[in-house]
């Protein structure tokens, strides 16, 4: 660099030249600084405006309330009750504080409750509230309430409670309530709404499959919130819609007198008003009680109904298969009758019957018969001559259209619907030629038959009314128009008879209804589960539950001129017109008479150990002791 | 400068436009802080008035101090802070914990706050005293940079990012203005500039997030973009008349962070809007330009240089403020002088201003002379 000599005027010089490149600068950032503001608060201004609202006001869903189960008559069977209730947001919890036994000591919850909780806990998504307890009596709810400071993460609120006046009775039917998992709010496109303390959602049964109803729409209480979440004030909320009401066909006094009829046994029954189709009754029982489940079931009690053999948790009317015994033989008779058998014609039974190499018996050496005779006194070996004569292909047709192995439009997810089998259908299913044993196996409903309760009660409104009668069970749907089944009226008339014949002098003439002037018409059906020799068959006592015969019957009222059809199967009840039978009697009679059918029950529930309820305590209380467990605490009990 | 017979001469001879700037800025302010604090005046615009007001009496007390006074207070300004900031160090060593101030009884002092007007005085001073021939020389830059680079690195490692970069700021303007060869600042600049990006790919993972977090706040605004992004929100949803006093949602709900101090202009802006930012920048505009007025009328080396370097000081508190706030710069932790709630920044920009009031003074008296 040339040395220059820099003088006092060079530098003034200099300073004023880079004065003014500062200045310059300086206004250039003044310049930047108001550019940038004009651009966030006039180019920018809607996009701040609404990330600002958006910070401000938050919705909080606010839950519907579910709609209501009712029965045909407006009686209530899944409603909902004002509780007090208890949560745990895992992602509120301080970190290593476990604050699980404070709350179960405030709740007095028992170990079974706690071991729930954590189990929940560790499942936990973070945000998914963890249901400690509902229904939490006003007292401990306000225990827990004035400590919630000290507890981070728990959550106490008002809300409402799923309640099913019927109990168990009605557990298979309604199904149960829970708060969503972390599965089910996936597949909802992650609805904020199923993370709501205390929104429950449909998990089994008619809950589940009529969600969309039941659920409603959702408020939205818009609230200004800081950003530590203290809510300042609400704004205008959004009212939530209540779910839907949905009446049923279903008579809920029926439905609870036959549940509770049933008694210990493992049974379903079917009432249908032959009408138009609908459902009266339908219990399953032993079943569970949904009213415990929409709290969240102990893992305990959910190992005691799980391990039960006479499943509480299978609903017995549409998802069991059974052998239909002889139940089937009215429609085979009528199949006959189709097929151009005269009914006066008679068969010698000799109680036994020799086809090929193998030996088929009869439950009895019944002596000649015709037709009547064999369907009243149920002789297998007049089913047997007959349909080998006629041949399988004509019996099949007429049997399904009778409502075996019919699929019925119900709002259940899980339904079974059985097989009644022809050649084709072997040689489909199991790539073999019909065999004559085929056709006597299902003469009288064993071998390949298999159908469920309703099936048996649609039969019966069937057989009652020679119609198509279609199943319903909401009342909404409309009554499907019953056509004429391809059955002559002599024919029904003579079918009819006969089964008026079972109840007045044949199998099941010891349940007579006994209501004057009305007659029952009924077919009683008992299928074989396990080979047992004659001597154990009648000596049902000593024989294993599991391996007694399933007790059917069918039967419609009155006989003359039918209203109502009911079918049941009690499974391992022995002989159809022991067990089954009665049941179906005092069932019906329930509604011509309910003094008389309540006289009968109690009778009933006291010859097998008292009312449902403490049967179940007591049965709990067993369990419990067995397995270890300390006695439930007085208010968990009933 | 008000000529009236009624009014004494002592008073009417104080810059008052000056004075009237800053107080309405400061008035400004504490009406900001009425409202940040959910509209009342505890707890910040009563105590932050007050400041203020025992900071103007002594800006405008020391605008009696003469040139040679603050000429001789210079290096021992400059040296009483070195050992200041020296003690605060030794105290967080002590302590084993970040430290800024040193208590003085009921006085809280941060040293690193006197830094700003000490640099700019020594430098004024020492380039004063290099002779005019020599201001191209080594001699001349090394000594400046060393006068600047120690309090910059005591006050970096307190560690107090904002400050050292004002600090280094206004010492580097004053070496700009005293005419040393202009390459000691464009090359550094432009090696900077070409550094960066080969920097940013040798630079960690969490470093780098920094960087992007500045560059779009948006992409993690519940994390470290937070106060920038709520900070934009507070400004551009204000609009052009802003939602009113006491209005402000972001500042209210306590989405804005640190909305009485450092980002106190976007409470600001989000209730008095566009119309309120572009009047307090032109406030300040207005008080720079008259810092720079002094500097140009100055007659000294020394009172031309303190006069431009105390302007710059106030210039950089606020438009690093503001660029942060706005999102063209990292959040660094300045404060907007006279708004922002705290003394310390308060009284930095009094002390700059009273050092100005003083230069001006001199400037008048002695054109009254000649």
């Amino acid at each position: 660099m040339k040395p220059i000599r820099i003088t006092n005027t060079h530098q003034s010089i200099t300073f004023s030249r880079r004065m003014l490149m500062l200045g310059g600068a300086q206004a250039a950032v003044g310049a930047l600084l108001v550019g940038r503001l004009g651009w966030l608060s006039i180019v920018q201004n809607e996009k701040y405006q609404l990330l600002s609202e958006s910070n401000r006001v938050q919705l909080i869903p606010v839950p519907p309330r579910r709609g209501w189960i009712i029965d045909r008559f407006g009686k209530p069977i899944a409603i909902n009750k004002a509780s007090f209730r208890v949560d745990i947001i895992p992602q509120q919890m301080e970190k290593g504080r476990d604050i699980v036994p404070e709350v179960a000591r405030l709740l007095q919850l028992d170990d079974d409750d706690v071991d729930r909780i954590r189990h929940d806990l560790a499942q936990s998504r973070g945000f998914q509230p963890v249901s400690v307890a509902d229904n939490v009596p006003y007292d401990q709810y306000a225990a827990i309430t004035v400590r919630l400071p000290d507890l981070p993460g728990v959550a106490a609120s008002q809300g409402f409670t799923r309640y099913y006046p019927g109990g168990s009775t009605v557990g298979q039917l309604v199904g149960y309530v829970g708060a969503a998992s972390a599965e089910e709010y996936e597949r909802e496109n992650k609805n904020p709404l199923l993370l709501v303390p205390g929104v429950k959602i449909g998990k089994e049964g008619l809950e589940k499959a009529l969600e969309p109803i039941l659920r409603g729409q959702p408020g939205g209480q818009r609230v200004e919130v800081t950003a530590r979440g203290k809510i300042v004030k609400e704004l205008d909320p959004k009212p939530d819609i209540s779910g839907g009401t949905v009446q049923l066909t279903i008579d809920a006094d029926l439905h609870q007198y036959a549940a509770r009829r049933i008694g210990d046994q493992s049974a379903a029954v079917v009432v249908i008003d032959v009408s138009n189709g609908d459902i009266l009754a339908m219990p399953s029982m032993p079943s569970f009680d949904p009213n415990n489940f929409s709290d969240g079931i102990s893992q305990a009690e959910w190992k005691m109904l799980s391990q039960d053999d006479h499943l509480p948790l299978v609903d017995k009317a549409l998802e069991s298969l059974y052998p239909s015994g002889s139940t089937i033989k009215p429609s085979m008779a009528l199949a006959l009758l189709n097929a151009g058998i005269d009914r006066k014609q008679i068969v010698n039974c000799t109680g036994a019957f020799q086809l090929g190499n193998h030996t088929f018996h009869c439950d009895r050496r019944h002596g000649p018969l015709d037709m009547d005779g064999a369907v009243v006194h149920s002789c297998d070996v007049y089913f047997y001559t007959m349909c080998l004569r006629v041949g399988a292909d004509k019996l099949a047709p007429m049997v399904r259209s009778m409502g075996f192995g019919e699929k019925f439009d119900l709002p259940f997810e899980t339904q079974r619907y059985g097989t009644i089998p022809d050649p084709e259908w072997m040689m489909r299913k199991y790539h073999r030629k019909w065999q004559g044993y085929d056709t006597v196996n299902m003469s009288i409903g064993q071998g390949m038959v298999l159908i469920n309760p309703l099936q048996l009660g649609v039969m019966a409104s069937r057989l009652a009314t020679g119609k198509r009668v279609v199943p319903r069970l909401l009342k909404s749907k409309p009554v499907a128009p019953q056509t004429e089944l391809a059955v002559g009226q002599d024919h029904l008339d003579f079918i009819r008879k006969a089964m008026w014949g079972v109840v007045d002098h044949g199998t099941a003439a010891a349940a007579k209804f006994p209501i004057p002037g009305i007659q029952m018409a009924g077919k009683t059906g008992t299928a074989q589960t396990h080979n047992l020799s004659a001597g154990e068959r009648g000596n049902y006592t000593a024989a294993n539950w599991k391996l007694r015969d399933h007790s059917l019957f069918m039967a419609f009222v009155p006989f003359d001129n039918p209203r109502y059809a009911c079918g049941t199967i009690v499974e391992h009840g022995g002989f159809g017109a022991a067990v089954a039978a009665p049941l179906v009697r005092d069932t019906l009679t329930f509604l011509y008479d309910k003094q008389k059918a309540l006289e009968a029950l109690n009778a009933f529930e006291q010859s097998i150990g008292g009312p449902l309820d403490e049967r179940i305590a007591r049965k709990t209380a067993a369990w419990r002791q067995a397995n270890g467990l300390p006695p439930l605490p007085p208010n968990k009990q009933a | 400068m008000i000529t009236s017979a009624i009014i004494p001469k002592p008073l009417a001879r104080l810059p008052w436009r000056l004075i009237f700037l800053v107080a309405a800025i400061a008035m400004f302010g504490l009406v900001v802080l009425y409202s940040a604090a959910g509209g009342s005046a505890e707890p910040w615009a009563v105590k932050q008035g007050l400041v203020f007001l025992v900071f103007l009496s002594i800006a405008i007390a020391m605008s009696w101090m003469s040139e040679a006074t603050i000429k001789s207070i210079a290096f021992p300004l400059y040296g009483i802070t070195i050992v200041m900031l020296l003690g605060v160090e030794a105290l967080g060593f002590v302590s084993k914990g970040a430290q800024r101030w040193l208590e003085l009884g009921p006085v809280k002092l941060q040293p690193s706050e006197f830094m700003k007007p000490a640099i700019v005085l020594t430098l004024a001073r020492f380039y004063e005293l290099v002779p005019a021939g020599e201001i191209r020389k080594p001699r001349a830059i090394w000594p400046a940079f060393v006068l600047l680079f120690v309090p910059a690195f005591l006050i970096l490692v307190q560690p107090d990012l904002g400050t050292c970069i004002v600090v280094l700021l206004c010492g580097i303007t004053v070496m700009f203005l005293a005419g040393v060869p202009m390459w000691i600042f464009v090359l550094p600049a432009a090696a900077g500039a070409l550094a960066a990006p080969v920097a940013y790919h040798l630079m960690h993972g969490y470093q780098r997030k920094r960087i992007d977090v500045f560059l779009n706040p948006e992409s993690d605004p519940l994390g470290a973009g937070y106060h920038i992004a709520q900070s934009k929100i507070a400004i551009g949803s204000g609009g052009i008349w802003g939602k009113g006093f006491l209005h402000g949602s972001q500042s209210h709900l306590d989405y804005l962070p640190e909305g009485h101090t450092d980002f106190v202009f976007a409470t600001m802006a989000e209730e008095w809007g566009l119309v309120g930012g572009v009047l307090l920048i032109f406030a300040f505009a207005m008080v720079i330009r008259w810092g720079m007025k002094v500097s140009i009328n100055g007659r000294t080396r020394f009172a031309q240089l303190a006069a431009a370097g105390l302007s710059a000081t106030i210039f950089f508190y606020v438009a690093i403020n503001l660029m942060m706030v706005m999102g063209l710069a990292p959040v660094v932790g300045v404060p907007l002088p006279l708004v922002s709630f705290g003394g310390s920044a308060v009284m930095t920009v009094m002390l700059c201003l009273g050092l100005l009031m003083a230069l001006e003074r001199q400037q008048r008296t002695g054109s009254r002379l000649a």
